[in-house]
Parts: C-alpha cells; sequence; structure tokens
C-alpha cells in the first residue's frame, strides 16, 4: 500500500489566495471543528484549559512579513496544510502501509487502525502537514475532508472540504488539478499558482496564488505622507468644513 | 530533530549488538562453547533490548507488527524485516554451536551479511529523508556501519579476554575498526557541516514561494503554545551542548578506548577493553544525541 499510485486522473486539491486571505482562522477553526467529529479519530486536545494547552490542528495559519531590497515590507497571511503531494515522501516512508495516497483523487490518507504512531511520515514531509495525535497515538492530516466532499447527505453546496467552505475571503479555492478546464487549474494558470519547496521533489498538488505587485498608491512614501500630513489648507465647505472649524475653535 | 531516548538507545545497543553478530558470524572468537554462550547471550541481549527500545518511540507499540508489510518501499520495514530474519539465523546458529554440531560456517555467513543489511536500513531510515540535510548525506549510513563494527570488535575483544584468551588477531581488528570509525565520523561531520537548509531547498524563501518579492520571516507564529511540530522538529535545547557533546564523543569515544587497547597489550585481560568497550558507547551515545539534537528539519523554515 505505501508505494504511491500511478499519476491518478484525478487530482483533488485546493488553491490558496494569499493576496486575498486575511489571516482570520476560520478555516483552521471550521477545519478543527469538522474533523473532531468526523473521519478518524477526534483531534485531540491536551490540558486544553490549563497553562500548556496542547492540541492537533490539520491546518494553521502563519504570518510572514516579506521585505524587499527597496521599499516597504509586506504582510502575508499564508495557511498551511497537507498538499496532497504526488510524491508524497510520508507514503514512500511508512513502515505499516497505513499512509496512502489513493489512486482515484489523489487524496493522501491515514488509515488510523493501521497506524502504529512511529511519527517517520511526520519526519519525511517537508511542509509540517502532519501531527501525531497525543491522545489517540495516531498521525493525523489533512483528509481534504473526503466524509464532506462525497457525502450525498449534505446539501450540494457543503460538499467542499470544511476550510473552503468557511473562508469568508474566498481566499480557498477547491477542485480537480489534473483537469486543465477546471476553475482551480484555470485560476493557477492565470495567477501563476506556485508550488513550496519545490527543491523537495514532492510535485505537490494544492497549489498557493502569489500576492499581487502592490499599487502605487499603497507604496510606503504615500501612505507615510498621509499619515503624517498636516490639517488640508483649504478645508472643505458645508457641513463637514464647518464642524471642522467647530471643533478647531474648541482647542 | 527531538533527540528521543528511545532512538538513541535503539540504534546504539542494536548497532552494538549487530556488529558483534557479523563479527561472530565470521568465525571471530573461540570456538569453545564457553564462549559461544557468551557471546550470544550478549549479542542476542543488545539486539533484542535494542529493539525494545525502538518501539518505546511508538504511539502505538500494539501494530508494531504491522511494521514488517511495506519492505518494497519503506527502510524502516525493510530493517524490522531484516533485524528479525538476522535473529531468525541467529537462533539457528546459537543452537547448531551450544547444543549441537558447532559452529555453522554457512549459517555464519548469512547471520553476518544480514547484520550489516540491518545496519545499514536503520541508517537509511535516518538517510532517506530529503527534509533533514545533515542525514540525507551519503555518509549516514556508514557512520552506522562504522560504529556498529567498532562497538561491535571492541565487546568481542572484551569477551575474548574475559575467556583467557588474548585474540591478538580480534585486537588488531579492534584498533582498525576503531580507526575506521573515527575517519568516518569525520567525513560525515564535514559533510553535514556543509549540508543547511538551502542545499535541499527548503529556505524559509522557498518554504512561502515568496523568494520573488523579498526576503522572508516568521512574524507571528500560528498558534499561541508549542505544537507537536515543534517540539519534535524545531527542537533547539540540544544545539546549545553541540561542543560539549563533540568533546565527550572524542575523549570517551576514541581517546580513552584507544588508550586502553595500548594498555591491554601488557596488562592482558578482559577487564580493560571490556572499559574501553563501555567509554566507547558511551561515546556513540554522545555521538546519536548529537545527531539528532543539531539535525535541522526544513519544517522549521515555517518557524
Amino acid at each position: 500500500m505505501t508505494m504511491l499510485p500511478e499519476t491518478p486522473s484525478v487530482k483533488l486539491g485546493l488553491v490558496i489566495d494569499l493576496d486575498t486571505c486575511v489571516g482570520c482562522h476560520a478555516c483552521a477553526v471550521n477545519c478543527k471543528s469538522w474533523n473532531t467529529g468526523g473521519y478518524g479519530a477526534p483531534l485531540s486536545d491536551l490540558d486544553a484549559y490549563g497553562s500548556n494547552p496542547d492540541g492537533s490542528w490539520l491546518n494553521r495559519i502563519h504570518t510572514f512579513e516579506v521585505t524587499p531590497d527597496e521599499g516597504k515590507a509586506q504582510l502575508v497571511h499564508f495557511p498551511k496544510s497537507c498538499l496532497h503531494c504526488d510524491d508524497a515522501p510520508c507514503v514512500t516512508v511508512c513502515p505499516t502501509g497505513a499512509s496512502y495516497k489513493r489512486a482515484e483523487d489523489g487524496i493522501v490518507l491515514v488509515n488510523e487502525d493501521h497506524c502504529m504512531g512511529c511519527g517517520l511520515c511526520a519526519w519525511a514531509c517537508p511542509y509540517g502537514a502532519r501531527e501525531l495525535d497525543g491522545d489517540a497515538g495516531v498521525m493525523k492530516k489533512c483528509t481534504l475532508c473526503v466524509d464532506r466532499i462525497y457525502n450525498e447527505n449534505l446539501p450540494e453546496e457543503d460538499r467542499e472540504p470544511a476550510c473552503v467552505r468557511a473562508c469568508p475571503a474566498r481566499a480557498r479555492h477547491f477542485g480537480d488539478l489534473a483537469d486543465p478546464n477546471s476553475a482551480v487549474s484555470k485560476l493557477v494558470a492565470e495567477r501563476g499558482g506556485m508550488d513550496l519547496m519545490p527543491g523537495q521533489g514532492t510535485k505537490p498538488v494544492n497549489k498557493y496564488l502569489p500576492p499581487r505587485p502592490r499599487r502605487e498608491s499603497n507604496t510606503g512614501a504615500t501612505a507615510a505622507g498621509a499619515v503624517t500630513a498636516e490639517r488640508p489648507p483649504n478645508p472643505e465647505g458645508g457641513i463637514l468644513g464647518w464642524l471642522d472649524r467647530a471643533l478647531e475653535s474648541l482647542g | 530533530m527531538h533527540p528521543a531516548p528511545s532512538l538513541i538507545a535503539f540504534t546504539t545497543l542494536s548497532g552494538v549488538g549487530f556488529g558483534l553478530l557479523a563479527l561472530v558470524g565470521l568465525g571471530a572468537g573461540p570456538n569453545a562453547v564457553g564462549f559461544g554462550w557468551a557471546a550470544c547471550t550478549v549479542a542476542g541481549a543488545l539486539c533484542v533490548t535494542g529493539l525494545l527500545c525502538s518501539t518505546l518511540h511508538l504511539g502505538r507499540p500494539d501494530r508494531a507488527w504491522r511494521a514488517l508489510s511495506q519492505w518494497r518501499s519503506s527502510w524502516l520495514s525493510r530493517e524490522g524485516v531484516l533485524a528479525i530474519a538476522t535473529l531468525a539465523v541467529f537462533a539457528l546458529y546459537a543452537l547448531t554451536w551450544l547444543f549441537g554440531t558447532g559452529r555453522s560456517a554457512v549459517l555464519g555467513v548469512l547471520m553476518s551479511s544480514l547484520s550489516v543489511a540491518t545496519v545499514y536500513a536503520t541508517g537509511m531510515i535516518y538517510g532517506q529523508l530529503k527534509t533533514v540535510p545533515t542525514w540525507s548525506c551519503p555518509w549516514t549510513p556508514w557512520k552506522f556501519l562504522a560504529l556498529g563494527l567498532s562497538s561491535g570488535s571492541l565487546v568481542l575483544l572484551a569477551l575474548i579476554g574475559f575467556a583467557g584468551e588474548r585474540g591478538i588477531l580480534s585486537t588488531f581488528l579492534a584498533t582498525a575498526a576503531l580507526a575506521l570509525a573515527a575517519v568516518v565520523v569525520f567525513n560525515w561531520k564535514s559533510s553535514a557541516a556543509k549540508a543547511d537548509l538551502a542545499s535541499v531547498g527548503a529556505t524559509p524563501e522557498e518554504a512561502t514561494g515568496l523568494g520573488h518579492i523579498g526576503r522572508v520571516r516568521l512574524l507571528e507564529s500560528p498558534h499561541s503554545s508549542p505544537n507537536y511540530l515543534m517540539k519534535e522538529m524545531v527542537y533547539k535545547v540540544a544545539r546549545h551542548r553541540a561542543k560539549s557533546l563533540a568533546r565527550v564523543a572524542l575523549i570517551a569515544g576514541l581517546v580513552v578506548p584507544a588508550v586502553l587497547l595500548v594498555l591491554a597489550f601488557p596488562i592482558g585481560g578482559g577487564f580493560v577493553v571490556f572499559v574501553a568497550a563501555l567509554c566507547h558507547v558511551v561515546g556513540i551515545l554522545a555521538l546519536r544525541w548529537a545527531f539528532f539534537a543539531e539535525a535541522k528539519h526544513a519544517v522549521s523554515s515555517y518557524y
């Protein structure tokens, strides 16, 4: 089972737009909520109300500062979960066969009834997509909400991963990345979707859309100027102008 | 990486045990049944204790038997299969030696080859991981093999000494193995020193894909307390102790055993060599601790 399948004809995955992610963590929270009650052992929480809370999450949002050679630094919110790699090293290192990649849709899963919790797959993954559950002693990872996306008991609009469903900024998109005509593939082509750590040779299915170039009005000089500007030389007329002058006379 | 005591004990003890088996299989030591009992008991105890230590690392040790199934792709699985095959041949070899027709050359060579393959597989569990640049260097499995050979040959020499023999050839072998181990460890260290996260395409810029915009650094962590990844793979504490560990490894692992081996010539006897072997194993434990603790994992680029 831990051999990788031939390249699947369907590659379900996520496209994450770093330009629109606002870093609200809704995807992580909904992921935790769904996957605690859904597929496999619950996502454990240890010492949840104590001084050292700890627990398994399948999705986490980092915030990076990116500093160009010239100009101001930029903030990028960066959601990170399993990338369902084509050449998934977590699958081939697994000694028990618990870790596998599905031939039919490319989803990488853990058979939690077979996992012995050695942690080698977490060591093999460069992205930190796997966490050992401290309670059940088995490896947890993003399932792409396999128990939602094919679930005919759910209304059709809910048959997508919990993170995608929750995202208020529409920064996450779900679809078949093997099909060049799918919405996600078009988005990747249009926006220059990229792989994380291509040098690791994992061939991730999930793609990230880079932040769009910043507009001139948003550059450092203008923004800083606006903050420090004196009161405009010709105050407005009308009611706002009157209010402005009235407030000024109050000191 | 987190230096788990169970894994340090597993790799060190099974290395000594299989190293000893490899040498015994090639006919080292006297053929006397008394020596046979000593060698087989010590080697068996070291191998089995080492393998049992490895199960302490598991979240579900009751499922450890499943690890034997994926030998086609997984080095951990291969290690398990080879270890059990070696122990099975060892059991036959020991039975025929101690209760039957004496040492079988065929079983011995087979046991020896399987022992070498097992230690190579142990090394490759770490050597296969592209995510940890200091481990994925080609010297990693050879380091495990060389240290298995050196520690196995020292324990063998001590047992020969306790059996009342001089073992000139075995003394020469142990000295040569110690020198070889020093060379291999030095080569591993110098290639590991060059292996950083950039060498495996895992800088923060490549990890985020944002290198085309500028330099990347973490501004806000995704959670308020350390998670599994940070505890397991972004472990930093022991890196501060790198120099002291290197000193322990050099003195206890190499200098003291070498001096004791030279002293053992005139003094003779197993006890001096036994102390040399113990010191060498302490040196290997220090090296192994550093092997884990100093290793940087690709995921640390996100933290």
